[in-house]
């Protein structure tokens, strides 16, 4: 009856093709899956691992019996347990000579062991005996054990054999055989590199199945070495022709795509070998457009290809046709409803972007649509996305969002990852100071646990040295502004260490600078704070130090000092306290407070901590000391690197502590005791900081002058990450001389439509030009809009020029807009005023955003246009468009100069008419020599009625989108010439 | 490459795991447990791709499928497409279902070893070995008509006269 049970529930739980299981693995199954906890199903484990322990040694047990035995080892053992006590039974079963018997042990052995595993000696004969069988299947086991458990000292043992086995007659040994090869390389690629030549002869195996499994391989080979390969440029594009072509057997469709995992490794080779390579990159240009037209974008595998077709597209040597179909493609991943071709889309845009930045202003909506996504996937892929596009006019935004994010996560990696990228955009696009230290404070204060400390430092130099700028009112005004800040954030709980750290330091440096808070009521916060964190020696070690700075200062200041009953108490316990650097700060302190108002002056100017401190590495004032010792007898120093063979370390203490766990005995005699190393610091020759450590080292006397506080540690990177946060330079786009020819060659085309009909032209044809424009006009108008969309303002995403120094707002309209510009601006700004009603500030101005942005991305081309007309203006034309790029004051200067000539004014003013299309190209005819001298007012008066026209059509094809349009954004202007 | 093939069923107990760089058991049980956590916290209606380099390490993406009461998770690297490793998965249960008739969670269960077989015809030592199920199939059903034909040599007997004791 019981045996009827068992093998009634068999037949009823599907177990069929002769892997039928015995009762008791079915108990074991049903138990477990009906264990109500951990707790529950780990006892039953540990029964079945006993019952298994005791049977399976027992001697004579049936093969069939093991070989259940065996799996359910597998199967305790993924459900966490240790079945090493069977391991060797599984090694056993696979010298069995049944096949399933010897299959079983090969899946357990793969499974069991790593390839360091003692057992595997025992194996790698079995190995070797199968790799030779006739029957393919046992050689394909074997293969698969290969992979596993062959490691870099046994390969040789069974290389021979594999590489004969590439000829095998099957195919499907043959494609294991590669594959483990492959995997040969990537353990040890010392050990096959004679035979590498294999996979390329493999590439031309009959079987297109071999074929494609030689293009693992291949790929690794080319990622490490490109230029051995690019001979098989043309071969690889000649298959994935065929192939796209569907020219391989119907079997290697999948979802009637033909062979789609080929295709995408192809595509994936194909841009590692036109990564940066015109020639090669040209002779791909057909069949991925190929593909990408025939692509069935219904199915899932479609896409896949797609999205490969579009990464290969961003790494090739750039083709505007192709970006166009790129381009196309990824709008209608993100207009799809599925998340996983969103996620393809903004990762897709991300990898477009490189090249041609002006795509994402298109997606605007649909990036902005992603970023409030529910998924977090989807989330995290934006802001990386977010992250590619931030320049300095829509940091404010992004990072904001990214730390608005941050805030809400609780998944440290995560967190920490998105709050160095806060750190890293907010350095480098910062658009004040002001705004920097906010969002610092904002990044520390959640997540002030995870940022390097080096961010720390910066911020704390970034306070002390001030904008770079010699504006002392300025850097007064965001010292306070710091220290207001920090001092509403003390008072709440449970601060991260770090950020603790600059409260204090900057606190102690400039709470009393500008008089606006008593000695008193600073030094009380720094106390409350030592008593708070009284845990955090580090804390405390700056509060104290805070500490003496302010009485140092006030007492330099002439005025009395009375140190409050808790700081006197908080200085008494450190005075005792177990760490002696707290110990020496509360003794530095106290002895501090005693001197007088000149001593205390010169050790503690005020405001001093950037000023360069002179280290005497010579220690030249101890001459005379050292002299008299001489004179009294003393050993004459010895350089360290003088002293006698043993001497090479460092310093006495480590030479000592060498000597001593080196040797147990020393048999020679003890040399004379050397004199001890002269003491390298005296206090007084450090007087802007106590806290400084002197290390008499070149490198870091240099940087000194930054922070003196900062820890010697970090200081070299200090300097560097400030000069980001300085100057500001944007991140590189793509390759400068490719992109610039780039930018050339699609101009053409451009051209000559737009100068047959501009006017016609310029919306009917809005991708060429975007594809027009310059490269190296950063990601631009997409994070204006966004930042409009968000916040309904224009005003505070205006573009900064990178050359530009912090600070300074309001000198930024002036800057950014030389004056002949400014009329133009103010002038459509008026038109657009008249012709379209003002912006509700919601997530409509997007739209309309995109709208008024596509006009004026225009304008480059057109100043060429502009400037190519008479011919005679051509070189300066180049030049312009040169200026252009790198930064408006340039522009400006250049422009001055030019403007006394003739044809350089003319050549001038056509960019100072900013976005007028139809001026340009008439007038520039018709006035080639007229207007010169006062560029500034004759585009302004001239551009009036075109500019109307202009805006009329504008507002057409706003309607088109359905759309509102609002105001011009001026700042677009911006991004237009630099 | 791919790292790892996991089926875990939706109380996050391990149906297969398939690690191609070898990982202690105990690493494996805690990677389960942490790809688990992430999964059942996802709503059904997001993308099949998760972040999960803070349980596997840089440069890993994960993407699973939740087919009935089964997730299946492939963890790879950024040589391979993560849509297509989408396809990978639907290629394995697509093979499954054509090898069981409708696959359940108790075939799955209870063919512990003809999964990994089918696992090990479509993935090779890391690398995308076949994608087409019904190749697939053919491998495996010459590998069972094969392990069945030794069977019935050495192993049939054995079991016939264990079934005329009983």
């Amino acid at each position: 009856m019981e045996q009827l049970k068992t093998i009634g529930r068999e037949l009823a739980m599907g177990s069929q093709g002769g892997f039928g299981q015995s009762k008791e693995f079915l108990d074991l199954v049903k138990s477990i899956g009906e264990a109500r906890s951990k707790a529950e199903e780990d006892r039953i484990v540990l029964h079945e691992i006993e019952t298994l322990k005791r049977r399976i040694s027992e001697p004579d047990i049936p093969k069939r019996k093991m070989k259940e035995f065996i799996i359910r080892l597998v199967y305790v053992e993924m459900l966490g347990h240790d079945a090493s006590f069977g391991y060797i039974h599984a090694v056993k079963m696979t010298h069995d000579d049944n096949l399933l018997l010897k299959r079983t042990g090969y899946l357990a052995v793969t499974l069991f062991l790593n390839e360091d595993h003692d057992l595997i000696i025992l194996i790698v004969n079995t190995i070797q005996k199968d790799l030779k069988s006739d029957n393919y299947l046992v050689v394909c086991a074997a293969l698969n054990a290969v992979c596993k458990l062959i490691n870099e000292e046994t390969i040789p043992a069974v290389l021979p054999q594999i590489v004969e086995l590439l000829g095998h007659s099957k195919e499907a040994v043959r494609k294991k055989a590669i594959m483990a090869l492959h995997r040969f390389y990537q353990k040890s690629p010392s050990s096959v590199s004679h035979l590498v030549c294999n996979f390329r002869k493999r590439l031309c195996d009959n079987d297109p199945g071999v074929m494609g499994a030689t293009l693992c391989p291949l790929f690794d080979l080319i990622t490490i070495d490109v230029n051995s390969y690019k001979d098989l440029v043309n071969s690889l594009v000649s298959i994935l022709k065929q192939v796209a072509e569907r020219r391989l057997p119907k079997s290697y469709d999948y979802h009637q795509m033909p062979a789609p995992f080929i295709q995408i490794r192809l595509l994936k080779i194909l841009a590692l070998l036109g990564s940066g390579d015109k020639q090669a990159s040209g002779n791909m240009y057909t069949v991925i457009s190929d593909i990408i037209k025939k692509c069935d974008s219904s199915s899932n595998i479609g896409n896949a290809i797609l999205y490969e077709s579009i990464c290969c597209v961003s790494l090739i040597y750039p083709n505007p046709k192709l970006l166009e179909a790129a381009a196309d493609v990824i709008s209608r991943f993100l207009k799809s409803d599925s998340h996983n071709l969103k996620y393809m889309g903004i990762d897709a845009l991300g990898r477009l972007i490189r090249i041609s930045p002006e795509i994402a202003e298109k997606h605007q909506l649909a990036v902005i649509d992603c970023l409030e996504d529910p998924d977090d996937t989807l989330k995290r892929k934006t802001f990386e996305l977010l992250y590619k596009m931030t320049k300095s006019s829509n940091v404010e935004v992004i990072v904001d969002r990214m730390i608005d994010y941050m805030i809400s996560i609780n998944d440290s990696h995560y967190k920490t990852y998105i709050a160095s990228r806060c750190v890293e955009l907010a350095e480098q696009f910062a658009p004040s100071n002001h705004w920097f230290i906010q969002t610092m404070n904002k990044v520390f204060e959640h997540a002030g646990d995870l940022v390097n400390i080096k961010v720390a430092h910066n911020l704390m130099r970034l306070i002390a040295e001030g904008f770079g700028e010699d504006d002392a009112a300025a850097d007064s005004q965001l010292r306070s502004s710091a220290v207001e800040s920090y001092l509403r954030i003390i008072g709440e709980p449970k601060l991260p260490s770090v950020f603790l750290q600059v409260i204090c330091w900057v606190l102690g440096e400039y709470g009393t600078a500008d008089g606006k808070y008593s000695a008193s009521y600073i030094t009380g916060k720094l106390c409350d704070v030592a008593e708070a964190y009284s845990s955090d020696e580090t804390v405390k070690a700056y509060a104290v130090t805070a500490l003496m700075k302010i009485y140092a200062f006030e007492m330099a200041a002439g005025r009395k000092v009375d140190m409050l009953s808790e700081c006197q108490s908080l200085v008494e316990e450190l005075s005792a306290s177990h760490s002696t650097d707290l110990q020496q700060r509360a003794y530095e302190l106290l002895a501090l407070t005693r001197l007088d108002v000149h001593a205390i002056e010169s050790i503690m100017p005020p405001d001093a901590s950037c000023e360069d401190i002179e280290i005497d590495k010579n220690l030249s004032f101890l001459n005379s000391y050292v002299q008299q010792a001489l004179e009294n007898g003393a050993q004459p120093y010895i350089l360290e690197n003088e002293r006698a063979g043993s001497w090479n370390i460092n310093n006495l203490r480590s030479h000592d502590h060498h000597e001593a766990s080196q040797h147990g005995l020393r048999f020679e005699a003890y040399e004379l005791p050397k004199p001890p190393v002269l003491p390298t610091v005296s206090p007084s020759s450090f007087p802007a900081s106590t806290e400084l450590v002197p290390v008499p080292e070149p490198s870091y006397l240099r940087e000194v002058h930054l922070v003196s506080s900062v820890s010697d540690a970090g200081s070299s990177e200090l300097k560097l990450h400030l000069d980001g946060v300085q100057r500001k330079w944007g991140r590189p786009t793509y390759s400068s001389p490719s992109s610039s020819t780039s930018s050339s060659t699609s101009q053409k085309p451009v051209n000559g439509v737009s100068q047959a009909d501009v006017s016609s032209t310029i919306h009917s044809k809005p991708h060429e030009n975007y594809g027009s424009r310059k490269p190296q006009v950063e990601i631009s108008e997409e994070k204006q809009k966004l930042a409009a969309s968000l916040f309904g303002g224009s005003s505070k995403t205006e573009k900064r020029p990178s050359s530009h120094k912090i600070a300074k707002a309001s000198g930024n309209a002036v800057e950014r807009s030389q004056a002949p510009k400014t009329t133009v601006v103010s002038n459509e700004a008026q038109v657009n005023k008249t012709y379209h009603e003002p912006p509700p500030p919601d997530l409509l101005d997007l739209g309309e955003q995109t709208v008024s942005s596509s006009a004026p991305s225009l304008d480059p081309f057109k100043q060429l246009e502009g400037l190519l007309d008479p011919s005679q203006v051509t070189s300066t034309g180049n030049h312009d468009v040169a200026a252009d790029t790198k930064s408006p004051d340039i522009m400006a200067l250049y422009a001055e100069t030019t403007a006394i000539t003739q044809s350089g004014s003319g050549g001038y003013s056509i960019p100072s008419s900013g976005d007028d299309v139809n001026l340009i190209s008439g007038w520039s005819n018709a006035t080639t020599n007229s207007s010169h001298g006062e560029t500034a007012v004759t585009p302004a008066s001239q551009s009036k009625g075109p500019n109307l026209r202009d805006a009329l059509q504008k507002d057409s094809l706003v309607r088109q989108m359905g759309v509102t349009p609002a105001t011009q954004n001026p700042n677009l202007f911006k991004d237009l010439l630099g | 490459m791919i790292q790892s093939v996991l089926v875990m069923n939706t109380q996050g107990k391990p149906r297969l795991a398939k690690f191609y760089d070898f990982q202690p058991v105990e690493k494996q049980q805690e990677l389960m447990r942490s790809v688990f956590s992430v999964l059942c916290s996802r709503a059904g209606s997001v993308s099949s791709f998760v972040d999960t380099e803070s349980i596997f390490g840089p440069d890993t993406r994960l993407v699973y499928k939740h087919y009935a009461t089964l997730y299946f998770v492939v963890i790879f690297d950024s040589s391979e497409n993560e849509l297509a490793m989408a396809d990978l998965i639907q290629v394995f249960v697509e093979t499954l279902d054509k090898c069981f008739k409708n696959v359940c969670e108790l075939d799955v269960v209870f063919n512990y070893s003809k999964i990994h077989t089918v696992l090990d015809e479509i993935i090779f030592g890391g690398q995308v070995l076949e994608t087409s199920s019904t190749e697939v199939m053919k491998a495996i059903e010459e590998i069972s008509k094969l392990e069945t034909a030794s069977n019935a040599i050495n192993l049939v007997p054995k079991s016939v006269s264990g079934w005329g004791t009983r």
